[in-house]
């Protein structure tokens, strides 16, 4: 093999995966495997994706329940903090980026035209404490530095477990992400185009709703389950500022969750869930001096999220599904303020949308996985009846596999490859047709 | 030709015998010993050591240690003392858990990946092949508690030199208490039955019952069946969670009055 059939297999190796930006934000905390002396494996079938070992260990509090739980049985130097980063290659495209068509002379007019990009990267610095504070008292503080070097909260909360010696009735306060066993926190894929759930952000073009299903949320919960976790349900009451701490709220959002789970012979564990959010977003605010007056929203007005997901295993083989049902007001959805009716168009309707994913995971062992996901949000009516029916409509599908080849009960090291390619309905910015991105990226992603 | 035959015989005896050391059989479910090697590795081999020995990567940090599972030597069993357990006695302390050890209850495992996780233990020690599981012994119905049986366990407790490694208190202080060893060699403390904590083979007053008969193989601990009569072993019960019972009294009392 001569050096230029070489160089030319890696310059593939290298394209073959590349596009992305921004690493999400997951969990995957080795301070616990400190602490109980476990494996990755125990609690994450590849981490951060939980198995149900893993999921009850989280419901209890992060505790197992041993009797060991509280701080003063670990050793005096023990501090349960985790770090987490991902340093990798990428390379991002999309294919219809307003560009002038005279480099450096805006005045020149512009055209749409494919731009890519590819280089290393790091996604930032994840830290996560958690732990107990005492028995049947557990807390989690994750502020995250961004690749710019800006810190911001993304979960601060403390859990009272087990209250009245019950494990159906667990409270937690502070900022969290919504229940649910299919977290973004935790999805295996990082890219930029495939790193994400987009029903879970999904908006229509135009609505000027403020809500992502896996934003964190200010609030409180009640939550409980069963003692093997197959019967679970969740209740929470949140801000209406979808988890920013810089505004006040003008009222409060309720989201509930309920799973059950039940054992298949020689399948596995076999769960359906159900969900819904019911939240208001106010359409305009007083002002001084035409500044909004932050925590004086008024014409509040509602939306809904809801759906149903289920996780299915077939031995090594699972597949995770997801529907989501999404409905805005009609004023939300136009950008309307609630006091100027008039300003709606003709025949203005609440937008609703229907969206979804399977993604489907071969978990080879512990330290071998592979990924594939498909989604897609679609819009069943517009806002504005003027509005192209398929305006803003997302599909997305991603392939990737992860190999660990360092997992101990004290830290773990991933290799991590994948490609994504999503499509925007009319989205181009200036022709208005579909504006279609792929991400290819490779890294090793890393916590400790 | 009947050597021969006889030969064969052995052949399919032995091959039978290994195949049954592969499976385990809690009620309904059969454990398949090939099954439980992937969960072994995901779940277990960290503390119990890929060869089962108890000397996986962890285990200099715990304390007590990981089983042995090479000695095919089980605390919480319904067998006597000295005999294999059942399988449902494995597949109940996955499920439960070792209170107060590094242990955790894997219930959240399915039932059937926990009887496969019994198969594959089972193929780390010959024993499971050359003998068969010792007979659950019975445990009878309890009689009611009161004063009198209470006293009558403290007297017990007293004459069957219970408190020579428990204390004269229960509270795991007794003479002997800081030189005792498990079959390991390793420091072992008798448990503090007024510590108001779980009971490491369960909670209930028939675990306990049959902690007493049964003894826990590996430790100190022996079997009592031998020396005491079931109905003196309810008082000894019945003691015993006298103890426990005053020690969560006096605790909330504490909390309730705001000490």
């Amino acid at each position: 093999m001569g050096i230029a059939t070489v160089k030319k297999i890696g310059i593939q190796l290298l394209a073959l995966g590349a596009l992305l930006a921004t690493v999400p934000p997951v969990h995957a905390i080795p301070a616990f495997a400190r602490k109980y002396n476990l494996r990755c494996s125990d609690c994450h079938e590849a981490w951060p994706k939980l198995n149900h070992f893993g999921q009850t260990f989280k419901d209890n509090g992060y505790q197992l329940m041993t009797g060991r739980d509280a701080p003063i049985f670990q050793q005096t130097s023990y501090f349960p903090i985790m770090f987490r980063s991902t340093p990798f290659w990428h390379r991002e495209s999309n294919n219809r980026v307003a560009t002038d068509i005279v480099p450096g002379n805006p005045g020149s007019g512009q055209v749409e035209s494919q731009v890519t990009k590819s280089g290393f990267d790091i996604s930032g610095l994840d830290i996560v404490t958690a732990g107990t504070l005492y028995k049947n008292t557990s807390f989690e503080v994750q502020p995250a530095l961004d690749k710019n070097g800006k810190f911001h909260l993304l979960t601060y909360y403390v859990r009272f477990d087990n209250l009245l010696g019950s494990r159906w009735l667990n409270l937690k306060v502070g900022l969290f992400a919504l229940d649910t066993l299919l977290s973004d926190d935790r999805e295996l894929l990082l890219s930029n185009t495939g790193g994400f759930y987009q029903s879970y952000y999904f908006t229509p073009i135009g609505d000027r709703t403020t809500f992502g299903l896996g934003d964190h949320q200010l609030g409180a919960e009640i939550m409980g389950h069963s003692i093997n976790d197959y019967t679970r349900y969740a209740i929470s009451v949140q801000s209406n500022t979808d988890g920013s701490t810089n505004t006040t709220p003008n009222y409060y959002d309720i989201y509930g969750e309920f799973s059950q789970g039940c054992e298949v012979p020689r399948l596995g564990l076999e769960t359906i869930g159900v969900y819904g959010y019911l939240g208001e977003r106010p359409t305009y605010f007083q002002t001084s001096n035409g500044t909004p007056i932050d925590g004086a929203g008024l014409g509040n007005r509602s939306f809904s999220r809801a759906g149903a997901y289920g996780l299915w295993y077939f031995g090594k083989f699972d597949l995770s599904t997801f529907y989501l049902h999404g409905q805005d007001n009609v004023f939300l959805g136009n950008n309307v303020p609630a006091n100027q009716p008039f300003n709606l168009p003709i025949g203005a309707a609440g937008p609703t949308w229907n969206g979804g994913f399977v993604e489907a995971h071969y978990t080879y062992n512990p330290q071998f996985i592979l990924v594939g996901k498909y989604e897609t949000a679609q819009m069943s009516r517009q806002a504005n009846p003027a509005t192209r029916k398929a305006l803003g409509d997302v599909s997305v599908w991603a392939v990737g596999y992860r190999w660990y080849p360092i997992m101990s009960s004290r830290a773990g090291l991933a290799w991590h490859q994948e490609y994504a390619r999503g499509r925007t309905v009319g989205a181009a910015p200036l022709t208005g047709r579909n504006d279609v991105t792929s991400s290819f990226l490779m890294g090793f992603d890393f916590d400790f | 030709m009947m050597k021969g035959r006889a030969v064969g015989l052995v052949v399919i005896m032995c091959c039978s015998m290994f195949s049954l050391a592969q499976e385990s059989k809690i009620g309904k479910l059969t454990g398949h010993a090939k099954a439980g090697k992937g969960l072994y590795r995901r779940y277990c081999v960290t503390c119990h050591g890929p060869h089962g020995d108890g000397e996986g990567e962890n285990a200099p940090h715990l304390d007590p240690k990981p089983r042995d599972f090479t000695r095919a030597t089980f605390k919480c069993r319904s067998t006597p003392s000295g005999s294999l357990p059942t399988d449902s006695d494995l597949y109940d302390t996955i499920s439960r858990g070792v209170y107060n050890s590094a242990m955790p209850p894997w219930r959240p495992l399915t039932r059937q990946d926990r009887a496969d996780l019994v198969a594959f233990i089972k193929t780390f020690s010959t024993r499971f092949q050359e003998e068969q599981p010792g007979t659950p012994l019975p445990i009878p119905p309890q009689p009611p508690t009161s004063p009198e049986s209470v006293q009558r366990g403290a007297e017990l407790f007293q004459d069957l030199n219970c408190w020579s490694c428990h204390g004269k208190e229960g509270r795991g202080n007794g003479p002997t208490a800081r030189t005792l060893t498990d079959s390991k060699g390793y420091p072992i403390l008798p448990f503090d039955l007024t510590s108001g904590m779980h009971f490491k083979c369960g909670e209930s007053s028939d675990r306990l019952f049959r902690d007493l008969i049964t003894g826990l193989d590996g430790t100190p601990m022996p079997s009592f069946s031998d020396a005491m009569k079931p109905d003196q072993i309810w008082d000894v019960v019945h003691f015993i969670e006298s103890l426990q019972a005053s020690k969560k009294e006096n605790r909330l009392i504490r909390v309730l009055k705001g000490e």
